[in-house]
């Protein structure tokens, strides 16, 4: 099972680096030691079917005849401006373990200039029919294709823009594939005064043609850094590098409990979107500690879960400060509702020795899930014995639950004030964008809203 | 990567423009070590082979070819001979390329309508002539710097004769203009005259400008000045660096230092740091275009106050962590602006800070939200920051901070320019100079003058809704 990557932006572009760099140091790393020579082979094959391309592209020429072809990254790397893309490809040279295949590049001089519409009416089409083809060609290369990931933020303009008149070309071209769109959601702070604007008209249009959305928000996973990894001058590659751990920590492979299926897009979807109004999901992992912090930490299994639990309950990005007041509740006592945070579906990921015998039972508490949902299709459990990375045990939840609706809501907020005072307005209207395409991606979003805060 | 093409028009134009050019190379020497042609140094010059008579360009390619020959990718206006020569003459004299010159004999006499109607019909073709040779060598063109003064005639008139010729023919090139505005005390008596003539075409016809008064230079140079002299009184171990760029010490031309040289330092310090990101690789880039788009929310409403911080560096880094959030803390105050104005406590419609250097992002956010609870932002862009980070840090410096804000205090450096040009106009006093060139009329005067009360008018109004509690719009109903 393959799955085709498409970094999208300096944003995504970056995160792509790290994520290819993360599998890798996964899959070659410590983890190894944790379980038997054979597990760890299959582990590894499995890894770099995934991810990588291990046959010797035809019309490349080797470094020196001794040396064995590299591992290439299944990945496309677009981008409206050269530095960036340059930057991720020297990167990626230093880990020695794996390379990208530089062919599988689009780029242009001119950025987007963080507008959206720049992206979306201008750069997009220019770029579709380059960009299918790179796109093509790796798909091509894959035996068993499993699904596109597209990595993108939301505040920019090209990995917003871009992307999202990418991801509808993705599914025009390819209406039987899985297309996962990860998004980055920008600090609240700001670090792009239209980032609202930008976001909004992306989500809308994502909405219509990805089949899930998982959403990293940088304000948690700056908290994540500064407080329990004792980062001190935090940076976008701290960032990424929290991203891509978790990200890989629900895309290595894994085992389903009920079906023995590996854990491809096609069987997550399945489980997580029973509707396709409710596509948000999201990433809760633990533990998250340094190496150096591992020797003097150690986890139970019943522990680890605990807190995730709490954690998807009490709607907290990370396993400090927890609001443990936030109690589960049958529907018809529910007082108000900010209350727990209800969920559509969970899938939890277990990795490490013994998961197989720790109980799980706490998830499928019917409590948790919407009326609506099938007891049994609720929630689902995919276990690696062999560990991960650095750690014994670790545990990931990818969930499609009301998290996002907070800050969605906040985002819809911001961004209609500034529309309805017509501020920035002008600089969309300039390449094609009318006031309608706005009032429509408004309309979709409040739909979300309104769905998601109901469940 | 993107080329930018600097227009210099007028004395103080090309005298801005003669700094920038030499700290150009020297920022660019202290990056690039191994005199190569790189992407950076494709953005502002030209590789060429001189041995023909006709320079041969030599396109950037791999990046790895080595430097034959630079030339800058100018190009210098004056009518009259003087600055341009003085400029071919000294060590730069190598950097301009004798086409993308175009000189006059007489000047304009301080008069817009000379330098606009006059002067500009008559050198048209040739203006156009000289920009298209430049823009055919770029690769991929993205901006247009102006430099030119507001009081003069040069400057002001054909400056923005090209503004309009660059909107015609490129309309997709962005224009960034930096004009300096005459102080209270100008020494030309008809500079309201060819200001607010000149504003009238920068806000219709520019992208962006940034405006800047010698008044807030001098004072800026004097602080700096004071304090090396208070600090060296003090201490032998802590002095003023001299090797910043800012005071411009070391700079590249030896021998006698122009007396408006330091401040236009700070003015060519202005471009480079503007253009850092697009030039040079960062955590965050902010191209030139992401700076319209995200600091003009209206079209007209593209005047920016800047600062920059630190203008100098002590030796002494013993406190790190300290010097840091000062610099954030000093590009805030009113000494370090280039223009003088009082943003603090007017309205914020939009703010843009450009670091540069080894600074991470947590301490961008924790000055942001530091500072924020101080400065008045309206109210549908509360959260209206733009960060930007670019790795290389400037010459002599760990780091610096650019910061850029669109803020509604700038309506009362234009009140005060529209005040003087109606003291003079309410007599008529030298106007005939104006109205008895070819091509001017009366008429334009009031037009100009009603697109100045506009524009402090559309900036009055949103400073209206300062202070003011705002609820926000009612959002759309979707049936559930």
């Amino acid at each position: 099972m393959s799955l085709v990557t498409v970094q999208l932006g300096q944003c995504g572009n970056q995160i792509g680096g790290q994520l290819f760099n993360t599998v890798v140091e996964d899959a070659y790393g410590k983890g190894g030691l944790g379980c038997s020579k054979k597990e760890n082979t299959l582990y590894q094959d499995a890894v770099l079917e995934r991810f990588f391309n291990t046959e010797e592209p035809s019309g490349e020429t080797r470094v020196s005849c001794s040396q064995q072809v590299l591992p290439t990254a299944r990945a496309v790397m677009v981008d409206m401006e050269p530095k960036v893309i340059q930057q991720t490809i020297q990167e990626s040279k230093k880990s020695g373990k794996w390379r990208y295949c530089e062919k599988a590049q689009f780029c242009q001089k001119r950025g987007s200039g963080n507008n959206w519409a720049h992206g979306y009416g201008h750069h997009g089409p220019k770029a579709r029919d380059a960009v299918m083809d790179i796109v093509q060609r790796e798909v091509e290369k894959c035996d068993r294709f499993g699904g596109f990931l597209s990595l993108m933020s939301l505040a920019g303009g090209t990995g917003s823009g871009v992307g999202a008149y990418l991801t509808e070309c993705l599914r025009e071209e390819y209406p039987h594939s899985f297309l996962v769109n990860q998004i980055v959601w920008p600090y609240g702070t700001g670090e792009v005064i239209v980032q609202n604007f930008n976001a909004a008209l992306t989500l809308s249009h994502l909405y219509q043609s990805a089949d899930a959305i998982i959403v990293f928000e940088n304000d948690n996973l700056h908290k994540i850094c500064s407080q329990l990894l004792s980062i001190k001058n935090i940076s976008f590659q701290d960032i990424n590098s929290v991203i891509s751990q978790e990200l890989a920590s629900v895309l290595q492979p894994a085992a389903s409990v009920d079906n023995g299926r590996t854990n491809s897009p096609g069987e997550l979807l399945e489980r997580l979107v029973p509707d396709p109004q409710y596509k948000l999901l999201n990433v809760r992992t633990i533990p998250h500690t340094s190496e150096r912090a591992l020797a003097f930490s150690s986890f139970t299994w019943p522990g680890l879960l605990k807190h995730l639990r709490q954690m998807l309950i009490a709607n907290a990005g990370m396993e400090e400060g927890v609001d443990w007041q936030v109690k589960v509740h049958s529907r018809d006592r529910r007082l108000s509702s900010a209350d727990f945070t209800s969920s559509l579906a969970n899938v939890l990921f277990l990795r490490g020795k013994h998961c197989e015998s720790t109980d799980i039972s706490p998830f499928s508490d019917p409590r948790l899930y919407s009326s609506w949902v099938p007891r049994d299709a609720a929630f689902s459990v995919f276990r690696q014995q062999r560990p991960f990375h650095h750690y014994e045990k670790y545990a990931s939840l990818l969930s499609n639950s009301q998290a996002p609706v907070g800050p969605l809501d906040s985002l819809v907020g911001k961004a209609w004030n500034m529309f309805a005072s017509r501020a920035y307005v002008h600089q969309y209207l300039k390449y094609g964008i009318a006031e309608e395409d706005f009032l429509d991606s408004f309309a979709t979003l409040e739909q979300v809203i309104s769905n998601y805060s109901n469940l | 990567m993107t080329q930018s093409i600097v227009v210099q028009v007028g004395q103080c134009g090309n005298q801005i423009g003669c700094r920038f050019w030499d700290l150009a190379l020297r920022e660019h020497a202290s990056t690039n070590k191994s005199g190569t042609f790189d992407e950076p140094l494709s953005s502002f010059f030209r590789n060429v082979d001189a041995r023909y008579s006709e320079p041969l360009d030599i396109p950037v390619g791999r990046g790895r070819d080595k430097i034959c020959n630079l030339k800058a990718r100018a190009v210098l206006v004056d009518m009259e001979e003087g600055v341009v020569s003085e400029i071919l003459k000294g060590p730069l004299g190598d950097v301009f390329d004798h086409r993308q010159l175009i000189t006059d004999v007489s000047g304009c006499g301080n008069n817009w309508a000379v330098g606009h109607m006059m002067y500009g019909s008559m050198y048209r073709e040739q203006i156009s002539e000289a920009i298209r040779r430049t823009a055919e060598m770029c690769d991929c063109l993205q901006c247009f710097f102006t430099l030119h003064s507001m009081g003069g005639g040069t400057g002001s008139g054909v400056g923005t004769f090209i503004l309009n010729l660059l909107e015609e023919e490129y309309p997709e090139v962005y224009r960034f203009t930096t004009a300096v505005y005459p102080s209270a005390e100008d020494d030309v008596i008809t500079s309201p005259y060819n200001s607010v003539l000149a504003m009238h075409q920068l806000t219709e016809h520019a992208d962006c400008v940034l405006p800047i008064e010698n008044q807030s230079l001098v004072d800026i140079f004097n602080m700096v000045n004071q304090a090396a002299s208070k600090t060296s009184k003090i201490s032998s171990t802590s002095k003023v660096k001299g090797g910043s760029t800012v005071t411009s010490d070391m700079g590249g031309i030896k021998g006698q230092e122009k007396p408006f040289d330091k401040m236009n330092n700070i003015v060519a310090n202005l471009l480079l740091n503007l253009t850092s990101s697009s030039r040079f690789e960062g955590a965050l880039n902010v191209d030139l275009n992401e700076i319209t788009m995200n600091l003009v929310p209206f079209p007209k409403l593209h005047y920016l106050v800047s600062s920059l911080s630190p203008l100098y560096h002590l030796a002494d880094v013993s406190l790190p962590l300290r010097k840091l959030d000062q610099m954030f803390s000093d590009a805030f105050t009113k000494e370090y602006q280039l223009i003088s104005a009082d943003p603090r406590h007017s309205l914020y419609l939009a703010c843009a800070l450009m670091v540069r250097g080894n600074v991470a992002v947590s301490d961008i956010r924790r000055n942001i939200d530091r500072l924020k609870p101080s400065l008045q932002f309206i109210h549908w862009n509360q959260e209206g920051w733009k960060t930007g980070l670019c790795s290389v840090p400037p010459v002599g410096q760990p780091y610096s901070l650019l910061a850029l804000a669109n803020n509604s205090c700038i309506r009362h450096t234009f009140t005060n320019l529209r005040d003087r040009f109606h003291k003079l106009y309410k007599r008529k006093a030298h106007l005939h100079h104006y109205t008895n060139v070819d091509g001017m009329e009366a008429a334009q005067f009031s037009q100009a003058m009603e697109s100045l009360t506009g524009l402090v008018k559309e900036y009055e109004q949103l400073e209206g809704t300062m202070g003011r509690v705002h609820e926000g719009a009612p959002r759309l109903q979707v049936a559930s």
